[in-house]
């Protein structure tokens, strides 16, 4: 597995609602090697406070070497980021961890909630690239409102999927929760792919293992190095506690401990 | 805008460089930028990132007699200008870390130090008999100061005769030079550092974390699951260079400087107090660059002020009017 340290220089930056942003840079070695579900670690800053790089999973990666990131702001690092002008350098670590594994058979269904949304369009483009037939694929995104899920609703849409949405506000799609939408799916999907809010991970787990229907998650943990250094970023496992940043950020549902159970 | 002796300061191999080896005990280091225990995993980790032949010593993580899970989750929070945690000291236990992480370890050109803990005194004097001999272990960092665990650590660590014991405990089990890292959590660090003196230790390493808190007042919750954890990164290193500076000069051993030390400038403060190593923590977590850029920029500080050897400014911090 291959990561680099870069300097990466902002080339796009996108408000794609009140809070939520879209920076892309130009990384051709991280691009070069990244996978779907793999993450970046990114300083916000020079300066001190904050002081820990923030992880994101990596949204896009397009063929001249730029990546993008999809991130809502929640705090001070987001908030600096967020301000980021065209030009501006920011130094990346990545692409760290695992990533999705690839479907051998099909149909899939990728399910986003908020801004889990971001690595699943890197790996609907994957899924697109191979030469798959996504017309029995599934996408379903959650969100607070339309908004939030504007324009990436119609990204998944123009590479061939089925997109349902679900908001909180019924501004568009289902009025309430992704896994409402999933019971009417489920049986004929070979694999689901998730990210999300952890409630709403918990629920598609369930009726995942319900229907007998496999299930990878990415998990978001706070972490420190993303490199499987300072051991931060545990979680329960079934069988004792694992590294998201190293393990992860993409488990297979059954090895990780779901209280919904 | 943080002043920097940093990138691009550097002197080509071929010109007279400055001398930046210093001595730990019998052990010579090529340069005074190791890194610190807990912050670089067994070194792999980093292998795709920093060039571990250029750095002047690599602590390794602490290792106990048996593998440790560490303690739940949440175990880190980020503070103004550092960062709390409460890992546990997860290790995969001495004698997977000769079996399964020395052959990488013995090939690297740097020296290798191994920081050790346990639950008591026996446990210290056995992973130290583990460890004495085995091809590629330079020396030995013994870790009495660790917050995050319920028994041992802060007993030896606080209590000055406990942490003579240990010391003397691994003294006779190990020919390895011996390191002994040090708490800021007591009253007086001095007292500490004179006691482990005189128990046998070639070295004292300081600071390790400091204790600290952070609660959630949404949830009304800490935000570590431990509840309490160890405070580190730049936020503590003014207490770090205190330390360091009042035990260089309350005893004749070498004192490694460890606290917030994230650029050049950090670590010529700690080698002005009287520091002959520093290592490099937090900073290895949110700039893996740091610890190169570090050499640099000494480097082309001793260029500037026209010092040939570094170890020549140790200690030269001027203090009144002389």
């Amino acid at each position: 597995m291959s990561e680099f340290q870069q300097k990466c220089s902002l080339v796009g930056r996108d408000r794609l609602a009140d809070d939520v942003y879209r920076l892309t840079l130009q990384a051709p070695r991280i691009a070069a090697h990244a996978q779907p579900g793999q993450f970046v670690m990114v300083r916000v800053s020079d300066g001190l406070d904050p002081l820990l790089r923030r992880p994101f999973s990596i949204h896009r990666v397009f063929a001249n070497g730029d990546i993008s990131l999809l991130f809502k702001i929640i705090g001070k690092g987001t908030e600096m980021l967020a301000h980021c002008c065209l030009g501006d350098e920011l130094d990346l670590v990545g692409p760290l961890g695992n990533g999705f594994v690839l479907p051998d058979e099909g149909p899939v269904c990728l399910i986003g909630g908020g801004m889990g949304i971001a690595p699943l369009l890197f790996l609907a483009e994957q899924l697109h690239m191979t030469g798959r037939e996504t017309g029995n694929d599934y996408v379903l995104l959650g969100a607070r409102t339309q908004d939030e899920l504007t324009p990436l609703d119609e990204e998944f849409a123009a590479l061939g999927y089925t997109v349902q949405r679900a908001t909180d506000d019924g501004s568009i799609g289902h009025k309430g929760f992704i896994p409402d939408l999933l019971d009417f799916i489920l049986p004929e999907m070979t694999q689901v792919y998730t990210c999300g809010p952890h409630l709403m991970m918990e629920n598609v787990v369930r009726q995942c293992r319900q229907a007998e229907v496999k299930c990878q998650v990415s998990l978001e943990t706070h972490m420190a190095c993303g490199i499987g250094a300072c051991l931060g970023c545990t979680v329960n496992g079934k069988r004792g506690l694992v590294h998201v940043c190293k393990q992860g950020p993409v488990f297979k549902a059954e090895n990780l401990e779901w209280s919904l159970e | 805008m943080r002043e920097s002796y940093g990138e691009g300061t550097g002197c080509p191999e071929n010109c007279n460089a400055p001398d930046l080896r210093v001595q730990i005990g019998s052990l010579v280091l090529r340069n005074p930028v190791m890194t610190a225990s807990g912050t670089f995993g067994y070194a792999r980790e980093f292998e795709n990132l920093v060039d571990l032949d250029q750095l002047g010593g690599i602590i390794v993580k602490g290792i106990s007699l048996q593998p440790k899970p560490g303690n739940p989750p949440p175990r880190i929070v980020e503070t103004s200008c550092g960062m709390l945690n409460a890992i546990g000291l997860e290790n995969v236990g001495v004698d997977r870390f000769i079996s399964g992480k020395m052959p990488y370890l013995r090939k690297l050109s740097t020296p290798v130090v191994v920081n050790i803990l346990g639950d008591s005194v026996e446990e210290y004097s056995e992973i130290a008999r583990k460890l004495d001999g085995v091809e590629g272990v330079a020396a030995l960092e013994v870790n009495i100061s660790c917050p995050n665990v319920k028994k041992g650590g802060v007993a030896f660590g606080t209590v000055p005769e406990m942490a003579a014991r240990v010391t003397e405990a691994v003294r006779q089990a190990s020919q390895l030079p011996l390191i002994v890292k040090l708490s800021p959590n007591v009253t007086d660090i001095v007292l500490m550092a004179k006691a482990v003196e005189g128990a046998g230790a070639d070295a004292v390493s300081l600071i390790n974390t400091l204790i600290g808190m952070a609660i959630d007042p949404v949830s009304r919750r800490p935000k570590l699951a431990n509840v309490i954890g160890g405070l580190s990164g730049p936020a503590i290193k003014p207490v770090a260079l205190r330390m360091v500076w009042q035990v260089a000069q309350a005893v004749s051993l070498p004192v490694i400087g460890i606290g917030g030390i994230t650029t050049a400038n950090d670590a010529l403060e700690f080698f002005l107090a009287g520091a002959t190593a520093v290592q490099v923590g937090t900073a290895n977590f949110y700039d893996p660059s740091s610890t190169g850029n570090i050499v640099q920029g000494l480097k082309g500080y001793l260029q500037e002020q026209g010092e040939d050897r570094l170890v020549d400014i140790i200690g030269t911090l001027k203090i009144g009017t002389d």
